[in-house]
């Protein structure tokens, strides 16, 4: 019984001398977070500027729950903040560090402190949402169908992300939107099995129907640029399918205002999916093309289109032209080999938008 | 009690015994905050500051408390707990009343609750039935010892990052074990100065 006893009265001493420490020691009154020069948040200092934020449904994007390691939580912080810590370093490039940029995650609120955040994060709230239908595309990326519960619907441009929210977690994970905008109370994602992903599993194993979610969005400067009249040039990879198919579906609903051609990578012809939509695409409109490159077809595939790298089909089929706006989603790699291929092409490097993920 | 001279055992836990190179305790830190000799001395002082104090606290309770009241068998769980509570406070002290270390040292505290050789030397005090005085100048010696390995480290990983032609394969924690095994050669050169159980 002693140690049960002795173990018990350190634990209350201990506690009750870090609750009297915090009430004299952590004590920084009442901080104003000024946003934009216009918004004002009146808060009770001493925890970070992502919480604050969270608490005041202003929803930057952030995927390690505030821990330092994603880097997702960027913004700009005019005074206030106090020194960059070595945590943020790594994140945030030298330029940026001189014009204030910080990682929300880390700048403990602990005086008045203004910010800068773009309108579209402004725009980005929380969604709740039922799952209507899970479907398989390949053996490995799932097509999901949500409803928009609460609001009761969504306003995005064709390309931009949203934040799935992992149940009973503070981990968040983000997917491109793979539906068209016009479509405002329901959304589509499609979602890749990452082995060993934390989301992507959650998604294939656990979510069922009529699951509810919580989703964060849209987020992302990766979007169609309806101002312009350059043609178009779509690379996809796998999951990259998912914002330049919404991108299609948008155009398409325009009647193809714009010449569009769309590459998209695999490795062999089981990995291929919406062949059939995109075809029908194809079909319907004369300046829309569909391109899918297999790297490495199977004898059964029986394949008679491209084959090769992604980046080899655009270097054999893209007609050289200097009016092209490039759209590419896929991984790194994929995407760093693309840009180099499109600026030989003629494409200038700020009509290449990216999301690599 | 044991007897031996409290210097010896301060020289012992620096150079002989050290508890990085020698017992391999402390690795995460060792291996990932070893890139940059600033960060490294910033953790290294942490580590002292931390280490000793969590001693000296934590000696009284376990033979003043523990041992009278033969609760021994809760001492873990007493010790980690002293020593999260103990970081706690530090890390809002500092924050009060000296801001400017904040960002220079008062971001590892949180990392050290964590660090094994905090515990280790808490349990090696009480394995060796050190007195107090011992007790403090080997706190104080043990972290000595760990943040000069950790500064040696990062003074070579440095150098390495900028002349160093490092084997692919050998990147990042690879090299960082090469480079402590050396260093643990290096420092057997001490052994046959002091002895100690």
């Amino acid at each position: 019984m002693t140690p049960i006893f002795i173990l018990n009265a350190i634990l209350v001493v201990i506690a009750i001398l870090l609750v009297i420490a915090e009430k004299f020691l952590v004590t920084y009154g009442e901080c104003k977070i000024t946003i934009n020069k216009e918004k004002i948040l009146t808060v009770l200092g001493g925890d970070t500027l992502l919480n604050y934020f969270a608490q005041y449904k202003i929803f930057i994007p952030s995927a390690c729950g505030g821990k330092a390691t994603c880097g997702y939580c960027k913004i700009e912080v005019l005074s206030g903040a106090g020194h960059i810590m070595p945590t943020e370093e790594v994140f945030i490039p030298r330029q940026d560090r001189l014009k204030g940029v910080r990682l929300a995650c880390q700048v403990k609120v602990k005086n008045d402190v203004e910010v800068l955040i773009s309108p579209d994060l402004l725009a980005a709230q929380e969604l709740k949402v039922t799952v209507l239908k899970i479907k398989d595309l390949t053996q490995d990326i799932k097509h999901v169908f949500l409803r928009v519960d609460e609001p009761s619907s969504i306003k995005f441009k064709a390309g931009q992300y949203v934040q799935f929210r992992i149940p009973q977690t503070d981990e968040f994970r983000a997917y491109s939107i793979a539906s068209n905008p016009s479509q405002d109370n329901a959304i589509e994602l499609i979602v890749r099995l990452v082995p060993g992903g934390l989301c992507s599993t959650y998604i294939h194993d656990v979510l069922d129907v009529n699951d509810q979610i919580t989703l964060t969005g849209p987020f992302g400067d990766f979007y169609l640029r309806e101002d312009s009249t350059r043609s178009i040039i779509c690379i996809g990879g796998g999951c990259g399918m998912a914002p330049i198919r919404s991108i299609l579906m948008h155009l398409a609903q325009k009647n193809m205002p714009r010449r569009v051609m769309y590459f998209f990578g695999a490795r062999s012809k089981k990995d291929l999916f919406f062949s059939e939509e995109l075809l029908a695409l194809q079909q319907r409109f004369s300046n829309f093309r569909y391109v899918p490159a297999l790297s490495e077809p199977k004898p059964q595939d029986n394949w008679e289109g491209e084959t090769g790298l992604i980046t080899q089909a655009v270097e054999r089929m893209m007609p050289v032209n200097g009016s092209t706006e490039a759209y590419l989603c896929g991984p790194p790699p994929m995407i760093d080999a693309s840009i180099k291929v499109l600026t030989q092409k003629g494409v200038q490097e700020i009509y290449i938008y990216y999301d690599k993920f | 009690m044991n007897t031996t001279n409290p210097l010896t055992i301060l020289i012992a836990s620096i150079f002989t015994h050290n508890i990085a190179l020698v017992y391999i305790l402390g690795m995460c830190p060792f291996i990932v905050i070893s890139k940059n000799f600033k960060t490294a001395l910033g953790m290294g002082i942490s580590v002292i500051f931390v280490v000793t104090l969590t001693a000296i606290i934590n000696w009284p309770i376990y033979w003043k408390i523990l041992v009278p009241a033969k609760a021994e068998i809760v001492s873990y769980l007493i010790f980690i707990i002293v020593i999260a509570a103990t970081v706690q406070l530090l890390e809002m002290m500092i924050e009060k009343f000296f801001p400017p270390l904040q960002s220079s040292f008062g971001i590892f505290l949180p990392l050290i609750t964590v660090n094994c050789i905090v515990l280790a030397v808490c349990l090696f005090m009480v394995l060796r039935k050190y007195t107090f005085i011992q007790t403090v100048f080997y706190s104080f010696g043990t972290s000595v010892g760990w943040a000069l390995a950790i500064i040696i480290m990062a003074a070579i990983k440095e150098k390495l990052s900028l002349v160093g032609d490092i084997p692919k394969g050998l990147r990042g924690a690879g090299i960082t074990m090469i480079i402590a095994g050396l260093l643990a050669f290096a420092f057997m050169g001490f052994a046959g100065m002091i002895t100690l159980q």
